[in-house]
């Protein structure tokens, strides 16, 4: 059998020998490499697993939309909800910026379905981490790149919570972050709601301002308190997204990481970040970097799993 | 089995959409008023239209299931009732004359924002007819998937990349990732 190592194992284990300058870290006076407080007008999409019939219509509309490579599958082959690699349901990569994943929830007679894509951080960890000023995030709530400036660090990739930028190496020297970018150009920035949003049969995707987003939230579940697990995801995680998630089932249960932190992350990596203002000349610095943000990542995540111990 | 049952009413009258838009000046209103089949066209960039048996599908299901308060019988929901006890038959029955086509444009968010409207997250047209229609096809086993209802036409099949525009497997077996 051959061993599969997941991608953070291997960038955080590939990064580990240059532990040594850690101590650097301790310097704290200089200000934060990237600092960002979040748009608060910004649109976002109230995602609602109870509506979602797994129908994949959303991916379609975004391979079609972003010109994406075909897909191995028809996107209305549902056998994909079978597939497992290295012990994971499918993610996002470079031909796919959206998929769906089916989750069978004890207790339920159906499915539930839940859409992953970028979810458009108030405060991004991929932009705060990002040496080279890579990323924007937009008024209108979108996250986006300019790979011509991206050196191909694959710091944002370590960094994102949500395990969302890939890469695409068409040459070495070109490297190049793919991901969701809300169908900015082609539709956000003119007012339109992404592609998959308009394809969605079941309105399980909701565009709106992303505060009308969390008061729809709200309201759906005052109004259904037996269907709805109380809580809003996105709404505080990470520091808040403009993506946001409704469940019936226990959002642990659906593919969600509920450890992750209330803050953004980058109050858990902007100290070592301010020390590192400039790429180019300090590559072992950026080795370290990567390293902690993996670390910090996974510390942050090990305080929240605590306190929630703590209180249950 | 109540709610089972009041389901099985359900069923699918929801789906009066645009073909129904011609006025109703008649006081009671029944399934009677409404043609026995309507033609639903609103998607036929990608399938082809559905033709809705509405007569069949009231037989099932109680007007209000799918029509709310809008045909004169009073909603169920506690909810409605809070305004709709007495409002009465409504000027217009036709799903499209409420759940707007075109939900999440600029005009329309905006004006969710009037402090007077109450139903700010109404879903749109699409979004009314599948939600209502599957969900309750699900609960009595009634057909549910897509193509059940609606069939392909070329250009969702160039979308979905299917039938004609199905990816070769050839292409995609080189064991890669
Ligand atoms: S989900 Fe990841 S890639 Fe998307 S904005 Fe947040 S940190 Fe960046
Ligand atoms: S298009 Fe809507 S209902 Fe279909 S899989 Fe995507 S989110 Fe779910």
């Amino acid at each position: 059998m051959k061993k599969t190592v997941s991608r953070r194992a291997f960038l955080k284990g590939g990064l580990a020998g240059t532990v040594a300058a850690t101590t650097l870290l301790n310097s704290k006076s200089s200000e934060a490499a990237g600092s960002f407080e979040g748009y608060p007008e910004g649109m976002g999409v109230l995602v609602d697993l109870t509506r979602c019939v797994g129908c994949r219509s959303c991916e379609a509309a975004c391979n079609l939309e972003q010109g994406l490579p075909e897909p191995a599958k028809p996107f209305d082959d549902y056998s994909v909800f079978d597939e497992i690699k290295h012990g994971e349901k499918r993610r996002t990569d470079e031909t796919r910026y959206t998929v769906v994943n089916s989750y069978d929830v004890p207790g339920m007679e159906h499915p539930l379905f839940r859409k992953v894509q970028c979810n458009h951080c108030q405060e991004p960890a991929c932009l705060t981490s990002c040496f080279v000023n890579a990323y924007t995030k937009t008024p209108e709530g979108a996250v986006i790149y300019n790979s011509k400036v991206c050196v191909g660090c694959r710091t944002c990739m370590v960094a994102c919570p949500f395990y969302i930028p890939t890469f695409k190496y068409s040459s070495a020297f070109d490297p190049k972050i793919m991901k969701c970018i809300f169908c900015y150009d082609t539709r956000l920035k003119d007012g339109l709601p992404p592609a998959c949003v308009e394809a969605c049969p079941q309105e399980a995707l909701t565009f709106g301002k992303r505060s009308d987003m969390i008061e729809a939230g709200r309201q759906r579940i005052k109004m259904n308190p037996d269907k709805y697990v109380d809580h809003i995801y996105g709404e505080h995680e990470v520091g808040g997204t403009a993506w946001m998630y409704l469940s019936s089932a226990p959002f642990d249960k659906v593919g969600f990481d509920t450890h992750v932190p209330k803050e953004p992350i980058l109050n858990s990596v902007k100290d070592f970040l301010s020390i590192v203002p400039m790429v180019l000349t300090i590559w072992p610095g950026l080795f370290v970097g990567f390293h902690l943000l993996a670390t910090r990542k996974d510390a942050a995540k090990k305080i929240e799993e605590e306190k929630k111990e703590v209180k249950s | 089995m109540r709610t089972r049952n009041k389901l099985l009413h359900c069923a699918l009258a929801l789906a009066i959409g645009t073909a129904l838009s011609g006025p109703f000046t008649a006081n009671a209103m029944d399934a009677s008023d409404a043609p026995d089949l309507i033609t639903i066209d609103s998607l036929t960039n990608l399938y082809g239209p559905v033709e809705f048996d509405h007569a069949m599908h009231a037989d099932l299901a109680d007007c209000a299931l799918c029509h709310h308060h809008t045909t004169g019988i009073p909603a169920q929901d506690p909810n409605c009732l809070r305004c709709h006890a007495t409002s009465g038959e409504a000027d217009t029955v036709a799903c499209a004359d409420c759940h707007t086509a075109d939900r999440f444009n600029k005009d329309y968010l905006e004006s969710l924002d009037d402090p007077m409207l109450y139903h700010v997250d109404k879903p749109g047209l699409k979004g009314a007819y599948h939600i209502n229609c599957i969900g309750c096809h699900v609960e009595v086993g009634a057909p549910s998937g897509c193509q059940d209802c609606h069939v392909m036409n070329d250009s969702g099949q160039q979308m979905f990349k299917t039938g004609d525009y199905a990816p070769d497997p050839q292409d995609h077996n080189n064991g890669g990732h």
